[in-house]
């Protein structure tokens, strides 16, 4: 191990493909989607879905790299790779990204929690045919950040061994096209989070695959958003929706030890950093742009000088260069212990704070810096100041983040602080 | 490839100058600082470490290759004990590493021999200047060729050990260029003043105010020979020290906030399970992060001959000015009115924090 910073060959190539399908299938749309909010970039998903499937997976998410037998041993870059492909597909669009098709964070769950079983039946649907999605349900009116606060209940009808499960998920991205049976798209799931035993707290929580089409599960509204509008965010509701047993991730039983939920918990720590990269995609094509006007307005920023010999914007532009570097750092270091199987909860964290802020940051001054040229909806620079708030609001927001950070560098429980 | 590890050498390096820095370094600080001396004895024993020994070739009396990344360890763990003594004990590299950059060979095997053999001999530089928009690339010293020697006019400002100094390299404005120059001590017309500069912070280090009044130095001493050097390259390696500094004292401060935080009750809890405090360990801890990647990424460049290293040098030394700023700004709110009193140290890293926007040109990688 030394100290390295060379972007692997891979990644490089993958960014360069990448930059041309941002660039065409999802620059040249952004402005249509997200003023048509609840349509579908049909193109984007189709071309995606394909460009997935003939390269082996039909989703982004990394693959167990088997070592070949007597291959030298190769690091493994699966967590750097995704990063980098997120984060140029968010410069890109970020709305369009989260509607990639693929499976997103109902497929990571199925994958962090599932068994080698439900692995394989519940995963190979994504490279099949048509575009399939998944989706997470988390979120309840009564329970964000608070996720032990969920009131949904799964009960086990002793009879038909089925789950029956009730209760009301908000703020489902991709839960239309993972529910709603769409001829265009192959049949998806949602995993539903809900209680087998209220009394047990987060310990009796349990993660349920609910397929498309379930009887009792119904779509109640798709959210009107500040942004991210070609991301479907749906209102799901479960009334005596039935389940097949063997649809429970991880132990059907309460017991005394939280492993399985813990576990589970742990690998989301591998999205946080993933997130981050979303959001600086966004971050990215702002300060791109933003640099790209002042060329053109003869405004020259004089790298290397004292900073008190330098003008308001060259003051922020560089300011935004330093935000925008040293997060996307902390989000490759991040990515880098997970693939090296670090445990990463506090990196993964620090850079979900870091990426929470400078985006919204970098994208909020450079909307201030371009005037009316910046409010106006004939760039798309206004977009990315709304696309770029949710950064520091899903995949717990800002504060939660801090928290966990707070708790790492403290040696703190989640009793001590909270 | 990405890789954050330190190897097995630079682990080392880093742990034997962290045990320095700690159990000596800081231990003295506080005296050091009131006192405004060093003792001789604890900068010997820093020299003894080798940094600078490591980092110079065989061929001039070391046993090793230069590094920017190695130096960025080492400096930032060296300041993580106490800046003051840091800048002090590598005061030579000023003068030595500039010449193993960027000097002519002639001035490789005069200079560096007798730099890095035996004791810790004061050799220093002289680039900041007194006036509010110093800046390194537009110097108000000049050195003009005249009759086939080079003549030097200017002031010099905050000179560490420049009375007791051997040698020193003189940055100055020669056609618009910034251009070394290596002046003995008792060149004619070379006055150092008798008082010390009075700072805000790094107290215990040395520094002079340094007059040029036709300084006449032979061609053989600009750094390069005749043809001269590369500025950019000596001051990104100027700011990475500086950079990797920022990051040592920040951390410094922030080990410190959040052991008090732990300690200190107030409305029957801890301060540090109070979010407000919580909150900004945590922002803290994350912007430290952030800027020590960034420096890395500075000194890998450089270390690996690429194009963007000066432009990110730059761009890490101007971001960890203010990290320093905001971290130790930090460090002494989380302690309250106890924060401002000279007894804990916090305060010290917020004098010293402020001086990382104009300060380059203390410490080289
Ligand atoms: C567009 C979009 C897409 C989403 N996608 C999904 C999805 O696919 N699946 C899913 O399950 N969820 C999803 N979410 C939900 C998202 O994760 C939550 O909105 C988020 O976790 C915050 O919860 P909340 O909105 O209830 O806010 P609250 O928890 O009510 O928080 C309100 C404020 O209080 C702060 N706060 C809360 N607790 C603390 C604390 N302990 N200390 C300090 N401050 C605190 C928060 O930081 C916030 O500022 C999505 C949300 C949006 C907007």
């Amino acid at each position: 191990m030394t100290i390295e910073f060379e972007t692997p060959k891979p990644i490089a190539q993958i960014q360069f493909v990448l930059k041309t399908v941002a660039e065409n299938m999802m620059r040249s749309q952004s402005r249509e989607f997200d003023e048509n909010e609840h349509a579908i970039p049909y193109g984007y998903i189709e071309f995606m879905h394909t460009a997935m499937r003939s390269t082996g997976g039909g989703s982004l998410t990394p693959r167990d790299e088997k070592p070949r037998e007597g291959a030298e041993k190769r690091q493994p870059i699966g967590y750097q790779t995704l990063a980098a492909q997120i984060e140029m597909l968010a410069w890109g669009d970020v709305g369009f990204y989260l509607i990639t098709p693929g499976g997103g964070l109902g497929a990571a769950a199925v994958q962090a929690a599932g068994s080698p079983e439900q692995r394989a039946k519940f995963l190979a649907r994504f490279a099949g045919e048509k575009p399939t999605f998944a989706a997470m349900c988390m979120t309840e009116a009564g329970a964000g950040s608070d996720t032990s606060a969920i009131r949904t209940r799964a009960v086990l009808d002793e009879t038909t061994k089925e789950w029956v499960i009730n209760g009301e998920k908000i703020f489902v991205t991709a839960g239309d096209k993972s529910f709603t049976e769409y001829e265009q798209f192959g049949k998806g799931f949602i995993v539903v989070w809900a209680s087998i035993d209220p009394t047990a707290g987060r310990s009796g929580m349990r993660a349920f695959v609910v397929e498309s089409g379930t009887k009792g599960v119904s779509i109640v509204k798709l959210e009107h958003k500040l942004g991210i509008r070609a991301s479907d965010t749906a209102v799901i509701s479960l009334v005596d929706a039935r389940v097949p047993y063997e649809n429970v991730l991880g132990s059907p039983t309460v017991e005394k030890t939280t492993t399985g939920f813990k576990g589970a918990m742990a690998t989301f720590d591998a999205t946080r950093p993933l997130v981050a990269a979303s959001g600086l995609g966004v971050a990215r094509a702002a300060l791109e742009f933003l640099k790209e006007k002042l060329t053109e307005n003869g405004v020259t920023i004089r790298y290397g000088l004292p900073r008190n010999k330098l003008t308001s914007i060259e003051r922020d532009v560089i300011d935004m260069e330093i935000q925008l570097r040293s997060a996307w750092l902390l989000v490759i270091k991040a990515v880098w212990m997970a693939d090296n199987k670090k445990s990463n909860a506090m990196e993964s964290s620090m850079s979900k704070v870091r990426a929470g802020d400078v985006t919204t940051k970098i994208t909020q001054k450079a909307v201030e810096i371009m005037g009316p040229l910046g409010y106006s909806r004939e760039f798309l620079l206004e977009k990315w100041f709304r696309d770029a708030k949710i950064t520091d609001i899903y995949e717990g927001t800002g504060q939660i983040n801090r928290l966990v950070v707070a708790r790492q560098i403290l040696g703190y429980s989640g009793k001590e602080l909270r | 490839m990405y890789s954050f590890e330190p190897n097995e050498e630079q682990q080392m390096l880093v742990d034997a100058v962290g045990k320095y820095a700690v159990n000596d370094l800081r231990a003295a600080a506080h005296e050091a600082e009131e006192s405004r001396e060093l003792p001789k004895k604890l900068i010997s024993k820093g020299w003894e470490l080798g940094l600078l020994q490591a980092s110079t070739p065989e061929a001039y009396g070391g046993f090793g290759e230069r590094s920017a990344v190695t130096g960025a360890l080492a400096v930032e763990e060296m300041a993580f004990g106490d800046l003051a003594g840091a800048l002090a004990v590598m005061t030579p590299s000023l003068f030595a590493t500039p010449i193993l950059l960027a000097g002519s060979e002639e001035q490789k095997q005069e200079y560096l021999p007798k730099v890095i053999e035996g004791e810790w001999h004061p050799y220093t530089a002289a680039l900041i200047e007194y006036a509010f928009d110093f800046d390194a690339n537009d110097l108000r010293t000049t050195a003009k060729l005249s009759g086939g020697d080079y003549v030097l006019n200017g002031e010099k400002a905050f000179v560490p050990f420049a009375k007791d100094a051997e040698a020193m390299i003189v940055y100055a404005n020669l056609d618009g260029q910034t251009q070394g120059f290596i002046v003995s001590k008792n060149t004619a017309g070379l006055t150092i003043s008798d008082e010390r500069e009075k700072l805000m912070g790094i107290n215990a280090l040395p520094t002079y105010r340094v007059k040029l009044n036709d300084v006449t130095v032979p061609v053989a001493n600009r750094l390069g020979g005749a043809s001269g050097h590369n500025f950019e390259l000596i001051l990104a390696s100027m700011r990475i020290a500086s950079a990797s500094a920022a990051v040592g004292v920040s951390k410094a401060s922030l080990e410190y906030s959040i052991n008090y935080a732990k300690e200190r009750e107030a409305f029957g809890v801890k301060i540090a399970q109070k979010q407000a405090i919580a909150f900004m360990l945590a922002e803290m801890a994350t912007e430290i992060e952030a800027i020590r990647l960034l420096v890395w990424e500075a000194a890998w460049m450089l270390d690996n001959g690429k194009e963007e290293a000066v432009n990110q040098a730059y761009l890490a030394a101007t971001g960890a000015a203010d990290m320093a700023m905001m971290v130790t700004d930090r460090g002494v709110q989380i302690l309250g009115g106890h924060g401002y009193i000279r007894e804990h140290p916090v305060e010290m890293y917020m004098r010293n924090g402020r001086g990382f926007a104009m300060l380059t040109g203390l410490a080289i990688v």
